[in-house]
């Protein structure tokens, strides 16, 4: 079987995976809809022509409150799974995640900064458009601490990328001190969240991924030959800094857009690619596929379980309080090689 | 085998490198490097470590930028290729690789294939033939699809090769390509790089064994602190002068006897300029049947003389290639009166004398008539002395002289018998060890139990 094969053959399974999670969330709620019904609301908005009769209040409830939240946090599982396997490959390092050069701390950083400063910030700027902003400055600013001439070590990059994000949590810590009403929120952001989510980010989200998704997809053979060390990868033909550049943006990107919607949602971007090589292989070419679209049905289960208690909890904590023992699971079951 | 489009004119040299200089992080780690390779040639790095073997190969694969000098591959200037060019013009094999999560071995073969592909060209069958080909030159086959975390040293290390071949490459640089490897495993992978270079492949080797770089290799390169210090075929290169004065070593060059390469020993430091010695011994030997006892107790740090033996004799050549003195009679003659009192001396001087499980005839009797003086005397039993006696009586009634002063043991407690008597010597007076008859009544228990 082919590498590509065995990339559709997976892809497709998990496409039909979380197509199916998809429509079993959006049953899930105080008012609990079948399948059935789901899928007729669904393809009923899609295409009128087919004139399912669906009662008004289901297809309202479907389609307008819970869809969105539905597959915002597909997305953003996407987004973080994705970039957890480029970081990791990156790195080389198996505790790598799309935090690890400072994104997610710089986008709480912007993120707080709206909720706790008594003004307003410059250009308009909104909760979401300054996290997305300040996170990608944060990131830039650990590539330019850790490049000297011309050259960014990982392991610079990485201990670059862990003191920004201390100095930063240092940041956000003081402006917690000094939040007064608005604590709530700000923990709330900071643990992670989907609810309130609108079709609007949905869209943003959804024009924004998929091309930076084919990017990567196109550099999996780079990602490959990178893991064997740079060294290696140059004398393979690898424009090795380039490379990293690119792989360093596009993922940073992609993450700052998640982290901007959901805030700091922990471990998808760790628990799953680590998973998903377990399951697949190391091989890029189909671990980034199939590890983004588990990414996706990850989030969007545990944030079902995260919305259907009483009392909805932030999806940060399901995510983590599911991911570890199901990693420890797998950590234990499966013969692990240099993790 | 190379690629066509990079023969060029084989009069040239494949790789010439001119005034190469490289610093990293301010230091000079290269300076003023020229060298030039010519095509379907098997040269090694030699040099002490910190020399700049390996930053000289990662100058010539492209991965350092030079900062005086030019590195020029097959008429292509290296530095100004890029990446993906110059690795079509030159593959490397690493020391290891570090595969943080497991591919298996066709896997990492078709990484080789890398330079050759275009982004979004597909998997062509020409690469899947490169990778066959090098997998089945490599002998690793067996095992493409085994992961190459569960392979051995000596397994990984073809992999690597492989890779390095399915880059189709005119010239292969190799990093310590036998560093981690068995004794078996280094010559099987310098076997293979020179089947490799008499198909047409040009290698450039860093290797820190002198000995199998000098039996491999057509051409040595010395490096010693940045620059060349010699170059040339190993005879030329390994000289006792250019390994002085290169890796401060104090080290004895030969004809290896069987293979006849060139053949370097590095010596213990000498210790008598500051009165270390651990005693002066004396070896009667003959044959090659002393050869063991030189080199050990030399290593061990005694003064070491021997003789009387014939030139051209095996053990000869080993206390020569120890720098030991050794006092020596034409060959095939006996030991005459010169020769003898010369052994007398060294006897009178030694602490101990060894005497090897050595053949005693008419000729080297004068040996044994010698040791015969000694105080403290070890004899080497493998074989009964009637067995190697073609003296007669004479040889008889030595011999009975000599166990009766000394201590007869099997080969391998030569050195612990040696430490004995001299230790003894050091501490009791010379002419009064009463433990002399002791030793010679314990005699059967050290004797081969056979």
């Amino acid at each position: 079987m082919t590498v590509r094969t065995r990339a559709l053959a997976w892809s497709g399974g998990l496409s039909v995976l979380l197509v199916a999670v998809v429509l079993a969330s959006a049953g899930v709620g105080p008012v609990a809809i079948p399948p059935v019904t789901v899928t007729k609301a669904v393809l009923g908005d899609l295409l009128p022509s087919t004139g399912f009769a669906v009662p008004k209040t289901h297809r309202v409830i479907v389609v307008s409150v819970r869809l969105p939240r539905i597959l915002l946090a597909a997305l953003v599982g996407f987004a973080l799974a994705t970039a957890g396997v480029v970081m990791q490959g990156f790195f080389r390092n198996p505790m790598a995640d799309p935090s690890i050069i400072g994104v997610s701390s710089g986008a709480a950083v912007g993120a707080v900064a709206t909720i706790v400063l008594p003004f307003a910030l410059p250009f308009g700027l909104e909760l979401q458009g300054a996290a997305f902003a300040s996170a990608l400055v944060t990131a830039f600013a650990v590539y330019l601490l850790a490049t000297r001439d011309g050259q960014t070590p990982t392991a610079t990059l990485l201990l670059a990328g862990v003191a920004v994000q201390t100095f930063l949590g240092a940041v956000i810590s003081f402006m917690l001190l000094h939040s007064g009403q608005s604590l709530r929120r700000v923990v709330y952001w900071l643990m992670g969240h989907l609810s309130g989510a609108t079709w609007h980010e949905v869209a943003v989200a959804a024009s924004l991924l998929p091309p930076l998704f084919v990017v990567l997809l196109v550099y999996t053979d780079d990602m490959n030959v990178l893991l064997l060390g740079e060294s290696d990868a140059h004398s393979l033909g690898i424009e090795v800094e380039r490379t990293k550049r690119i792989l360093l943006a596009v993922s940073s990107v992609v993450t700052a857009a998640a982290v901007a919607v959901s805030g700091v949602i922990g471990f998808v971007g760790l628990v799953v690619p680590h998973a998903m090589r377990l399951v697949v292989g190391p091989d890029h070419r189909v671990l980034l596929p199939t590890s983004a679209l588990a990414g996706a049905s990850f989030l969007v289960a545990t944030d079902t379980l995260a919305r259907s208690g009483a009392t909805e909890i932030p999806v940060g904590i399901v995510t983590a309080a599911i991911g570890a023992p199901f990693f420890l699971y797998l950590l234990r079951t499966r013969e692990v090689h240099g993790l | 085998m190379t690629d066509a489009n990079h023969t060029g004119d084989d009069a040239h040299p494949i790789v010439r490198v001119s005034g190469l200089g490289v610093e990293l992080g301010g230091a000079t780690i290269l300076d003023d490097v020229n060298l030039s390779v010519d095509r379907g040639s098997f040269v090694g790095l030699i040099g002490p470590n910190g020399a700049g073997k390996t930053t000289l190969l990662r100058a010539l694969n492209g991965a350092l930028s030079p900062s005086r000098g030019t590195v020029d591959v097959a008429g292509e200037r290296i530095h100004a290729l890029s990446s993906k060019a110059a690795s079509r013009l030159v593959a490397t094999v690493p020391q290891d690789t570090t595969l943080t999560f497991d591919f298996d071995v066709r896997q990492a073969v078709r990484m080789g294939r890398t330079p050759h592909r275009s982004r979004f060209g597909g998997w062509r069958e020409e690469d899947e033939r490169a990778v066959e080909r090098a997998l089945d030159r490599t002998q690793t086959a067996g095992f493409a699809d085994r992961s190459v975390g569960d392979l051995s040293g000596g397994e990984r290390q073809r992999v690597l090769i492989a890779r390095a071949l399915a880059q189709e490459t005119p010239v292969l640089l190799l990093d310590e390509p036998t560093a981690s490897l068995d004794i078996n495993h280094q010559v099987r992978t310098l076997e293979l790089v020179r089947e490799l270079v008499s198909s047409g492949k040009t290698a450039v080797a860093a290797i820190h064994d002198l000995n199998l770089a000098a039996h491999y290799c057509d051409e040595l390169v010395l490096l010693s602190a940045g620059t060349v210090v010699a170059t040339g075929p190993p005879e030329a290169v390994l000289t006792e002068e250019t390994l002085e004065g290169a890796f401060g070593a104090n080290a004895v060059v030969a004809r290896h006897p069987v293979t006849g390469s060139v053949y370097v020993t590095a010596l213990p430091e000498r210790s008598t300029a500051d009165g270390d010695s651990q005693g002066r011994v004396h070896v009667v030997g003959g044959g090659g049947t002393a050869a063991r006892h030189l080199y050990l107790l030399s290593a061990a740090g005694y003064e070491v003389s021997v003789g009387a033996l014939n030139e051209g004799d095996t053990d000869t050549e080993t206390a020569r290639s120890l720098g030991l003195d050794a006092v020596t009679v034409d060959p095939f003659s006996a030991v005459d009166d010169e020769a003898e009192a010369a052994v007398e001396s060294r006897v009178a001087d030694a602490d101990c004398v060894v005497v090897a499980d050595v053949e005693v005839g008419a000729g080297n009797l004068a040996n044994l008539r010698a040791a015969a003086n000694a105080d403290h005397v070890v004899l080497v039993e493998e074989r009964p002395f009637a067995a190697r006696n073609y003296a007669g009586a004479a040889g008889e009634r030595l011999y009975e002289r000599l166990r009766e002063r000394g201590v007869a043991v099997s080969p391998s407690d030569v050195l612990a018998a040696v430490s004995d008597r001299v230790g003894r010597r050091a501490s009791g007076p010379r002419d009064s060890d009463p433990d002399d008859s002791d030793s010679r009544d314990s005699r059967p228990e050290s004797l081969p139990s056979e």
